[in-house]
């Protein structure tokens, strides 16, 4: 049966063929024979999340609808929803300003808004979709050992996902108003980095502010929040009645989600193609200046390339506001710093690895816009210099940005403890150095502006340098504790650096 | 010694040059260039124009072959040979968060040029590019037009001897191809050799000393538009009279090349 060109179902069937072909794409890398790999590794996943979830949860299968369970629960799924609306808004952002076909659609003659409503109810199925894999495991946990009134929890999710939808498209909306077309993409971003993380990293600082540690189920499990938490009638545990199976607080909850996310579509949808036509113009009438030149600054082609890498980082307002999602998550960390100084408290140990983490994370991200998102390949490669002298050079560009990024933390650990603050220096370069490496194995030519698809290019690359900053984290806690184990998580952070470059598309090639 | 020790007459030799994809791209390619002149290198699509290109510039490494620019072997040496050249392709890249300014500070620092005469250069091409009102703001928002001479503003601020550029009119309006052409023309009269890919076969008739046909990766004619069109004649016989234009000769030398593939 085949829907009437330019109705919502005609777009809903052109919508989800894109992006079952995008979504095969990704999970295949664009190998169609790769899709059983794919699907056992799927299934690998979905096995091993299932038993986490028994390790995790398995204890709260039978728990009663207490204040305590009503708290964690609450707790939990306001940590999600606030993880969905982040996601949501970047996808809402994406959906203005990526032209794609936006281009086609807005000249021709078919009514937008039809379209826009599929597509703003994509972002709804989309925020679900991403949030389902996760918790899945968990609920179904839940289900077998404590009974089906925990799958009342799937239809919480269904739910968040369309109120954080609507909610995010709202928030756009009203950017879209206030701040104008120009600024919108960069201000839409860091606020959902901000909503992203603002929750978890409040119950951390929280947490480590009250009980000095870093867990955030602390402050969820404390004896103040539940003194001054409702009581088990309020309308404000109706989600989690609803996901420990309430039917009454399920049907309230979900339907009013779902009217939320309609009132956002009809609201929305007939003016999406005005927003869309106003952030496609922003490219042309746009004019950033920067400051005049007298004249050019002495250089050397390497600091010339270092300079240029580090004016490019500084200039894009979609790469800071992912650096930016990366950096505050070093908040916590730095108050567990400030509040342990001079105490020689033990949990200076935690910040080691903490800040080892980030920094592998980060050089990551780092490294591949300086190794792989360069705009002007040709004009490198032809420029007269020894590639090993321009790789130097970005590697240097990447090192700095961490030593930038890092140095006040580790002065100030350096006054707490300079053993601390020593090995966690070594840490930091080396698990920066490991992901540089990592992504000089696995470079492949791409625009900066692909920088958020680049996990997509490469899964390898992505689990490597991910297992790597892990490795060298576990690595810098161990010798952090002055044991002489710390040998081990090296060997097998090493184990991982040599995997990764035996895999390397550079070394299969060669 | 891979350098040629005496100045060159040549400011481009090429020698046996080969270079296989799935199928032979550049198929034994010799071809000199000489020092001041403006070569523009024209074929049908697939024909190992831009391969042939990009090999010279030191993008593409060849399967065989030695190719020598100014003297300098491309091969052995790049960086000696890249020294004295600058490649543009079609699709001008530069860096969108820079502007013009720093753009041109960035490549006169990655070609080591002094920062007192980088600048003065600098400030001579944007001036002469029509660039310096735009100077200051980065490159977001500019026409490809705009690009391409942002683009091409990078590679005289070092002042190569040899300009190499792939199809660098596509694209543009009629003034900034013209501003473009007159860029390029001067440089020669100024000394400099530029080697240029075009499908537009009137520019290459009216702006080019020398044309060079390429097809199937060899280079099946060679010389002024008056030499072209006696091989025609000759070697195809085709109806090609002595008006026939650069199109009328290239479909007749090339007619064969189109029967084959």
């Amino acid at each position: 049966m085949s829907a009437e060109p330019g109705t919502a179902v005609w777009f809903a069937r052109h919508e989800a063929r894109l992006a079952g072909r995008d979504w095969l794409a990704m999970m295949t890398a664009g190998r169609p024979e790769r899709l059983r790999r794919a699907a056992i590794a799927i299934a690998v996943f979905v096995i091993f999340m299932h038993i986490v979830a028994y390790w995790m949860v398995g204890r709260y299968a039978n728990a009663a609808p207490d204040q305590e369970t009503l708290v964690m629960i609450t707790g939990s799924a306001l940590l999600s929803w606030l993880l969905m609306i982040s996601q949501a808004m970047e996808s809402t952002t994406r959906a203005f300003y990526a032209r794609s076909d936006l281009d086609l659609i807005l000249a021709s003659p078919v009514q937008t808004s039809k379209l826009f409503a599929v597509r703003i109810a994509t972002v709804a199925l989309a925020s679900t979709m991403m949030a389902l894999p996760l918790a899945a495991p968990f609920i179904n946990v839940l289900v077998v050992l404590g009974g089906p009134r925990w799958l009342g929890a799937y239809g919480l999710i269904v739910a968040m996902g369309a109120a954080a939808t609507a909610l995010a498209v709202g928030l756009t909306v009203a950017l879209f108003r206030v701040v104008g077309a120009k600024r919108t993409r960069f201000v839409a971003q860091v606020v959902a980095a901000v909503i992203g993380a603002a929750f978890v990293i409040g119950l951390q600082v929280a947490a480590i502010l009250s009980y000095g540690t870093i867990s955030r189920l602390a402050v969820l499990q404390s004896d103040t929040v539940l003194a001054h938490a409702p009581g088990t009638g309020s309308m404000m545990w109706w989600p989690a009645r609803a996901a420990l199976g309430d039917p009454v607080a399920l049907v309230i909850v979900l339907a009013a989600s779902l009217v939320l996310l309609a009132a956002a579509i009809a609201i929305v949808a007939p003016r999406f193609g005005e927003y869309a036509v106003a952030a496609g113009g922003v490219g042309y009438g746009a004019v950033a200046r920067a400051r005049r030149q007298a004249a050019f600054r002495p250089t050397s082609p390497r600091r010339a390339l270092r300079r240029k890498e580090w004016m490019l980082l500084l200039r894009d307002p979609w790469l800071m506001s992912q650096t930016l999602m990366q950096m505050l998550y070093l908040v916590p960390p730095a108050v567990l710093l400030w509040r342990n100084f001079g105490t020689g408290n033990a949990a200076l140990q935690l910040l080691v690895p903490v800040l080892v983490m980030a920094a592998g994370q980060l050089g990551g991200g780092l490294a591949w816009l300086a190794i792989s998102g360069e705009d002007a390949p040709d004009l490198v490669a032809t420029a007269p210099i020894p590639a090993r002298f321009i790789l130097v050079a970005k590697i240097e560009a990447v090192l700095g940005s961490i030593a930038v990024v890092f140095a006040p933390l580790i002065v100030a650990l350096a006054f707490a403890s300079p053993w601390h603050a020593l090995v966690t220096g070594c840490g930091i370069v080396i698990a920066a150095l490991a992901a540089t490496a990592i992504q000089l194995w696995f470079r492949s030519q791409a625009k900066r502006s692909q920088f958020r698809r680049r996990q997509v290019s490469s899964r390898l690359a992505t689990f490597a340098e991910a297992f790597s900053s892990i490795g060298w984290a576990a690595t810098a806690a161990v010798a952090a504790a002055a044991i002489p184990l710390a040998i081990a998580p090296a060997l097998l952070a090493l184990l991982v650096l040599a995997g990764a470059w035996f895999m390397s598309p550079r070394l299969r090639n060669a | 010694m891979t350098d040629r020790a005496v100045i060159p007459d040549f400011a481009l030799e090429i020698r046996g040059l080969v270079k296989r994809f799935e199928r032979p791209a550049v198929d034994g390619l010799d071809l000199n260039v000489r020092a001041g002149e403006f070569y523009a290198l024209v074929g049908p699509n697939g024909a190992g124009k831009t391969t042939t290109l990009r090999i010279i510039a030191g993008l593409v490494r060849p399967d065989a072959g030695t190719i020598h620019v100014a003297g300098h072997d491309v091969l052995a040496r790049p960086e000696a040979a890249k020294r004295v050249m600058a490649w543009i392709s079609d699709e001008p890249m530069i860096y969108d968060k820079l502007t013009p300014r720093e753009y041109l500070e960035f490549v006169a620092g990655l070609w080591d040029v002094a920062p007192a005469v980088a600048a003065a250069r600098a400030a001579a091409l944007l001036d002469w590019l029509d660039l310096e009102p735009h100077a200051d703001e980065r490159c977001e928002g500019f026409s490809k037009g705009m690009r391409q001479k942002v683009a091409l503003a990078g590679a005289l601020v070092h002042e190569p001897r040899v300009i190499i550029l792939d199809e660098p009119l596509t694209g543009l309006d009629a003034g900034s191809a013209r501003q473009v052409k007159t860029v390029l023309r001067d440089r020669v009269r100024a000394g400099g050799t530029v080697i240029m890919t075009t499908h537009i076969l009137e520019v290459a008739e009216r702006m080019a000393d020398r044309i060079g046909i390429i097809a199937r990766g060899k280079l099946i004619a060679e010389g002024t538009l008056e030499d072209l069109r006696r091989q025609a004649v000759s070697k195809v016989n085709a109806n090609a009279n002595g008006d026939a234009s650069l199109e009328d000769t290239f479909l007749a030398l090339t007619a064969e090349q189109a029967a084959a593939a």
